[in-house]
């Protein structure tokens, strides 16, 4: 059914329809919508699972581990600081290989205080070993809350659905939501490995010694690897069920291409337009989508972009002493092709500054002028 | 022996604690209590030294090594989870250490009391930061030696039992190993109440009190026969019911068998009595209140 919701609303909308058993949250703008809306369904009994309103975030990461290494289908939804304060559970959740899926929506992480859009909360989780994928807009949320479900459940990591403030958390546009019997033949009811045995008792998490420690980060290692094709299994099994696939990498327009510019999440789909205009001014330009972070698609990034002249990446959050935190990524991926392309990175709609067409052509023009590729970004701002 | 009354014990040998440990007597009779038919969570502190390294396990049932803050939470995400499995009859324990209680865990503990979550919360209490040394928590007594009070504690003692009980939570009670038929009693008690459960044991240790490694149940017994940790529970946060009527010794009887007090004053002395006289009185009238408002 088509409904016209906003970002929030499409993630409450998905997560009832995946059946969850144990959703434990609390709230933080720009999240809590999700939280409202899934606990008015909790409360009138249109989801069977038990909603746990925690004190803290800390606390609901904390019981929703708990509860997926009990067996059951787990999810939260956060923010920001609420996402920081869980970043040590989030280890936790993915050293003992749950399943907990969580929809972090962006948002500026303090000091200053500020509510809008900023990636810089989930990358400064990228090494907690949760799969992370980042979304264009309502629809992609919506659908990868689905498919997190089915990943996560298959590789035994957590997953985290990502959403920008505002431009996705709060604008609304038309959503295709799935009928329950198509979500119910698509994800298959939870089968987790059920930790707490009381016929086989177990102890999860004990104290280890240096090498076992070595082995358990190693096979989670090995997971992650694994889990890009799951995650292109489960991508192309969705397209069949619901007619939307969305790939690991989004190219167009590289045949020709001078230069292609790499965007995630929102700043994509206005990039859409600006690097049509440009197309039709005659611009040789390319435009790629990354929406994969973790794990890293290194081999499809290289597929597409090897042989590129020029990259230009722009994006919405910086590792303060370096750069663009994709951008890095990016270039850690292409050195080790034989003419890796150049890359510049362009910071643009920190803090949630609107991201327009103009400015996006801005990028692309300063880019295709350039003499010297430099190490560090271009600070390109954005209007408030 | 009659096989009647020789309990059958859950713990197994292999436990890593300091010889003598109190903690770790006061988890065996807790587990003996619990049974085979349970889920427990331990958080790092003694209790999970005494659980043991890997491939060590003495625990006997199913559990979940999570972290410090942490415990209460754990075990009511895997209650509830366990809930939605059809398999509400099995009971889910949390064992924290003072630290993880007093101080660390005392948020996400009050969590689930506010929302009276169904588990079973076990302090074991051994007054300061044992598993890392020996540190100060909000849980040593006024005027103790720890490491990081090298001239005595000069905060008192945390009332966690009266800040459990402000949550008015269906069962609070205190506990100590030198009196294993009331504790193990509290325990089948608790299991037998649904609601957050809150159990307060006293548990000597040998090493951070500087004690005989023969003394940790005799200190535990003084504990309560001077009054220093009296032995009651508190139902719905309001009815208090004494369990033991103390011989009321003398506090030195206590203080002078631990090297922890072996700097105390004359005065501090006398302060600890006043408190502990003082103590004693408010429990005793909240005692008698709940006795009146019951008749």
């Amino acid at each position: 059914m088509r409904k016209f919701i906003t970002g929030n609303t499409a993630v409450a909308e998905a997560v009832r329809l995946c059946r969850p058993d144990i959703i434990a949250a609390y709230p933080i703008t720009p999240q809590t919508p999700i939280y409202e809306k899934l606990s008015d369904w909790e409360d009138s009994g249109k989801i069977k699972g038990k909603m746990m309103r925690t004190e803290s975030e800390h606390s609901a990461m904390a019981a929703c581990l708990a509860a997926s290494l009990t067996g059951v289908r787990t999810f939260t939804a956060t923010s920001s600081q609420g996402l920081a304060l869980m970043h040590e559970m989030l280890h936790f959740a993915s050293g003992l290989r749950t399943g907990v899926v969580m929809a972090a929506v962006n948002r500026t992480l303090a000091a200053p205080w500020a509510f809008w859009s900023d990636q810089t909360d989930t990358l400064s989780q990228r090494d907690t070993g949760w799969m992370q994928v980042y979304c264009e807009d309502n629809q992609e949320t919506a659908d990868m809350i689905i498919q997190a479900f089915k990943i996560a459940e298959t590789v035994l990591l957590p997953m985290m659905v990502i959403l920008e403030a505002n431009f996705i958390s709060h604008f609304m546009e038309p959503v295709d939501i799935p009928s329950q019997k198509d979500v119910d033949a698509f994800l298959p009811a939870v089968a987790l490995p059920r930790r707490f045995d009381l016929e086989n008792p177990g102890y999860v998490s004990p104290t280890v010694t240096q090498k076992q420690f070595e082995a358990y980060r190693r096979r989670t290692s090995d997971a992650m690897t694994h889990a890009l094709a799951v995650i292109a299994d489960v991508d192309e099994a969705f397209g069949k069920a619901f007619g939307r696939s969305y790939g690991i990498v989004e190219i167009t327009g590289a045949e020709d291409a001078e230069l292609v510019l790499v965007t995630t999440a929102t700043i994509t789909s206005t990039a859409r337009v600006a690097v049509k205009e440009l197309r039709e001014e005659g611009v040789k330009v390319g435009l790629c989508k990354l929406r994969l972070f973790r794990p890293f698609p290194v081999q499809a990034v290289k597929e597409a972009l090897k042989n590129i002249p020029k990259i230009a990446v722009l994006e919405r959050n910086i590792s303060q002493g370096r750069e663009g935190i994709f951008c890095s990524e990016l270039k850690s991926a292409l050195i080790n092709c034989t003419r890796p392309p150049q890359v510049q990175g362009y910071l643009a709609g920190i803090g949630g500054t609107n991201v327009d067409p103009p400015l996006i052509k801005k990028v692309v023009h300063h880019a295709l002028a350039l003499k010297t590729f430099s190490d560090g970004p271009v600070w390109m701002g954005g209007d408030a | 022996m009659n096989a009647l009354l020789r309990p059958t014990e859950i713990m197994s040998p292999g436990q890593m604690s300091c010889p003598g440990c109190g903690l770790a007597l006061g988890m065996r009779q807790v587990m003996r209590a619990m049974g085979r038919r349970c889920v427990v969570v331990v958080v790092p502190s003694c209790v999970a030294v005494t659980t043991g390294p890997f491939p060590n396990y003495t625990l006997g049932v199913p559990a979940f090594h999570s972290a410090f803050e942490i415990a209460a939470p754990t075990a009511a995400g895997i209650r509830n989870a366990l809930i939605q499995q059809g398999q509400a009859d099995i009971p889910v324990l949390a064992f924290a250490g003072d630290g993880g209680t007093f101080d660390i865990g005392l948020q996400s503990l009050s969590g689930c009391a506010d929302r009276n979550e169904d588990i079973i919360y076990v302090c074991m209490d051994n007054e300061a930061y044992m598993n890392t040394g020996i540190q100060v928590s909000s849980a040593t007594p006024e005027f103790t030696w720890t490491g990081t009070s090298p001239s005595g504690n000069t905060r008192r003692k945390k009332k966690i039992m009266e800040i459990m009980a402000a949550h008015r939570m269906p069962y609070a009670a205190t506990a100590s190993p030198a009196f294993p038929e009331d504790l193990e009693r509290k325990i089948k008690k608790a299991k037998s109440i649904r609601g957050t459960r809150f159990i307060h044991v006293l548990a000597p240790c040998t090493t951070g009190w500087k004690i005989r490694e023969d003394m940790a149940v005799k200190v535990a017994m003084l504990s309560v026969e001077t009054n220093i940790f009296p032995l009651y529970e508190i139902e719905d946060g309001l009815k208090y019911t004494i369990n033991y009527r103390s011989r009321r010794l003398p506090v030195e009887r206590y203080l002078e068998v631990q090297g922890r007090y072996r700097h105390l004053k004359p005065e501090q002395t006398v302060l600890i009595q006043n408190e502990v006289d003082r103590s004693w009185e408010e429990l005793s009238a909240r005692a008698e209140r709940s006795v009146v408002s019951d008749a």
